[in-house]
């Protein structure tokens, strides 16, 4: 763990909406030189990247290409060996507070599903009278007060959704948040997803499944051994992939 | 909430106990461990404290402990049997003043086959030559108690050195009575003990008392009240109640009524008024 | 080993016959060692649990004195209280010294390094899984203690009973603090002492047969409370 620098708590930053007032957009997100060394290896290497504002940025790319990595390192959870990710140059504490990430494992905290909510809701002092439209919109409704740790897999990740939607984000990261879960609640969590995108909420979607790619991709960022190998948009990605990593990947020869 | 209740309730009985530590109705007695072991106050108490309405509460430990403890303000009274260390606490200006109460005496209790063969004697000098000559276990109390100084003082004028022997023959438990003759018993040791703790003892399996009846053997309890010059917080009016009544002639008859199995443990001596 | 089996019997026919005694002293024991153990948690459990998700210089230090604290001897706690309410002592005009005050103290300081180093144990496991989601949430540190704090609440029942099982055992600490005074500070293991100390083998068996039935059933009430509330939880029938 030593090489892997955490970022300290950062303090609470009051929520605010893209474009609302005096406070300044999110996006666009600049990323130039990322590089991540865990153990004397790069995990990440020279990452360049930009996100414009708006739509749904999937990001493939085999297993160790660093997709999750990436994620977090755009999140503020961890911090980069060198290079520098900049939201719209503001500082990097007050981005991770007006963003949300969906585990690939949901973390749920040993309470009921209503009060899994409300912590989130509160600790965001966000508007507590959500929570119950939130959980009717990922079906969770009628199990408002069962204890969450007893959710399936599929109900404990939209439960995860829903909390990361109430949080109100403005760009919402979710990492491998379908992989081995029921059809039904990948449909669900594919809809919500999609429903936010269309309300304004920047989304990266890190991905391993070809055909949610396409479902849900405006554009593809594709990762290949800690290099970004393509970033292009999901029209041209998919029927032309320019890299040869990306054309191999589309064509199941490289399975990891 | 019940936990922040319960918090509070604590908090609460915690300030409660000292408040109640200071109402004026109760002393402390700082006591030799004979006189409570042997169940002298459990008769005495009741006795005195349904008369004068004073609560008398009892804290024993060995008398060396008992005299530091008062040393420290941290008792009323003080009621044990080192007749030395007493009249130094006195004249350290402790203590008002020390009043013989009561006595009983010290006897050697040993085991049913006796190693040294010293059942039946009364020369205690003889008796602890013998017992470090033949090498046969002795326990000692190595507390700094008042049957510890007394029994130093008895090995001294035999002119034995048992120190030297410590750990091989010589045994130093270093606790109190009941425990010192609960290990001499385990370990088939010969065991100095006031006369009063080893009638009301209830472990004595094959043991028996050896030695008895020598006038050196002869125990002398004493009492002092604490003086409140030296401890502002001592409560020395209902102090010097009790010490009076202890040795008023009713204190000194109730003494004298106490007994275990038939036998009186302590022998009420108060200079008469 | 006769006296074995009389102190069973003893034991019985005391609880049975229910001598006034006796159940002054075992609930002066529970009073004085439930209140040091819900003292020692209020301590305890937050300095356990800002060790657990705080990283500091020295931080190995910290652990490595606060689990050698666990080991706290209960004579030298017993002392160093003594010292303190001694009437001659710094705190002595407190009049603390020999009532169940000094006794919830010094057991209070005993039980504290058990409770804050099992807790920073527990809590720290629970954060490894919780740090990224909080640090995702933005959390401030007092935001992580409460929440591990409150979703590690069944775990740290188990660590105030290991607290509350030290308490309720010793006898080092109170029998100084205390002074065994009958009827005011005599608790079931100074009384066992006592009885020991007067030859009284079978009686001193006796109740530490009876200290050990309380303890069982202190155990036994956390452990039915822990499940009806997990139950209840499951059925998920009201507010959790």
């Amino acid at each position: 763990m030593s090489d892997l620098q955490m970022t300290d708590v950062v303090p609470l930053v009051p929520r605010a909406r893209t474009g609302v007032g005096h406070v300044a957009p999110l996006l666009p997100l600049e990323v130039s030189g990322l590089r991540l060394d865990v153990g004397g290896a790069a995990l990440l290497d020279g990452v360049d990247l930009t996100l414009a504002p708006g739509g749904c940025t999937v990001i493939m790319g085999p297993n160790g290409a660093g997709k999750s990595i990436l994620l977090k390192l755009l999140h503020g959870l961890l911090a980069p060996s060198s290079g520098s990710v900049s939201w719209n140059a503001l500082p990097a504490t007050q981005a991770t507070a007006r963003q949300a990430l969906v585990f690939q494992k949901p973390v749920l905290l040993r309470r009921s599903v209503a009060a899994n909510m409300d912590f989130v809701l509160k600790a965001r002092g966000a508007d507590r009278g959500r929570r119950d439209a939130l959980l009717e919109d990922v079906g969770l409704a009628h199990k408002a007060r069962q204890p969450a740790r007893l959710l399936s897999g599929g109900e404990a990740q939209r439960l995860a959704l829903a909390r990361a939607l109430a949080t109100d984000p403005e760009v919402l990261f979710l990492d491998e948040p379908t992989a081995s879960l029921d059809p039904a609640s990948v449909l669900v969590i594919e809809r919500i997803v999609g429903e936010a995108c269309a309300r304004g909420t920047r989304i990266v979607f890190v991905t391993h499944d070809i055909g949610q790619a396409r479902r849900i991709a405006d554009e593809v960022v594709f990762l290949h051994r800690g290099r970004v190998a393509e970033h292009s948009r999901a029209t041209d990605f998919f029927p032309e992939p320019r890299s040869q990593a990306a054309r191999d990947y589309l064509a199941g020869k490289i399975i990891v | 909430m019940t936990i922040v209740r319960l918090i509070a309730t604590t908090a609460l009985s915690l300030c409660l106990a000292g408040a109640v530590a200071a109402e004026d109705t109760s002393i402390i007695v700082q006591s030799t461990t004979s006189t409570a072991n042997s169940g002298l106050y459990d008769y005495l108490l009741p006795i005195y404290s349904g008369e004068s309405g004073i609560t008398v509460k009892v804290v024993a430990v060995g008398t060396g402990q008992a005299i530091k403890n008062a040393e420290n303000c941290d008792g009323d009274l003080l009621l044990v049997h080192a007749k030395a260390s007493e009249e130094k606490f006195v004249e350290a200006g402790f203590g008002t003043k020390r009043t013989d109460l009561m006595y009983n005496d010290f006897v050697i209790v040993g085991p049913e086959n006796d190693p040294a063969g010293v059942a039946g004697s009364s020369d205690a000098k003889a008796a602890l030559t013998k017992i470090a000559e033949t090498g046969a276990l002795f326990a000692s109390r190595g507390d700094d108690s008042g049957t510890h100084k007394k029994e130093v003082a008895l090995w001294k004028a035999a002119g034995v050195d048992p120190s030297s022997a410590s750990g091989d023959w010589y045994r130093e438990t270093g606790s109190g009575m009941g425990a010192t003759l609960n290990a001499g018993i385990g370990m088939g040791a010969y065991v100095l003990t006031d006369r009063a703790t080893w009638i009301s003892f209830q472990n004595k399996q094959d043991y028996k008392i050896e030695v008895e009846g020598d006038e050196t053997l002869f125990n002398q309890y004493g009492v002092i009240p604490v003086n409140p010059e030296k401890c502002p917080s001592v409560k020395i009016d209902a102090a010097q109640n009790f010490a009076d009544w202890l040795l008023s002639s009713e204190g000194q008859e109730a003494i004298a009524a106490y007994k275990v199995d038939g036998q009186q443990l302590f022998f009420p001596n108060a200079p008469k008024e | 080993m006769q006296s074995i089996g009389e102190a069973f019997r003893l034991a019985f026919t005391l609880v049975v016959t229910g001598e006034a005694d006796l159940y002054e002293i075992v609930a002066l024991s529970l009073q004085v060692s439930l209140s040091a153990t819900l003292l020692a948690c209020l301590v305890g459990l937050p300095i356990g649990a800002l060790v657990a998700v705080s990283r500091f210089r020295g931080r190995g230090l910290v652990l490595v004195v606060m689990n050698a604290l666990m080991g706290l001897p209960p004579v030298v706690v017993g002392l160093l209280v003594y010292l303190y309410l001694s009437r001659s002592g710094p705190l002595g005009f407190l009049g603390l010294l020999y009532t169940p005050g000094a006794m919830i103290l010094a057991q209070t300081i005993l039980i504290v390094p058990i409770v804050a180093a099992l807790s920073r144990q527990v809590l720290e496991d629970l954060h490894a899984e919780y740090a990224e989601q909080f640090r995702s949430l933005c959390l401030s540190r007092w935001q992580s203690v409460t929440t591990l704090l409150w979703d590690g609440r069944y775990a740290l029942l188990t660590v105030g009973l290991a607290g509350f099982g030290r308490a309720v055992a010793e006898v080092g600490a109170v029998i100084i603090v205390g002074g065994n005074i009958d009827h005011a500070t005599r608790v079931m293991t100074t009384a066992i002492a006592l009885e020991t100390s007067k030859g009284d083998l079978p009686l001193a068996l006796a109740l530490g047969i009876v200290l050990l039935v309380l303890a069982l059933g202190v155990n036994a009430g956390v452990q039915s409370l822990r499940m009806s509330a997990a139950r209840h939880a499951m059925v998920g029938a009201s507010h959790v």
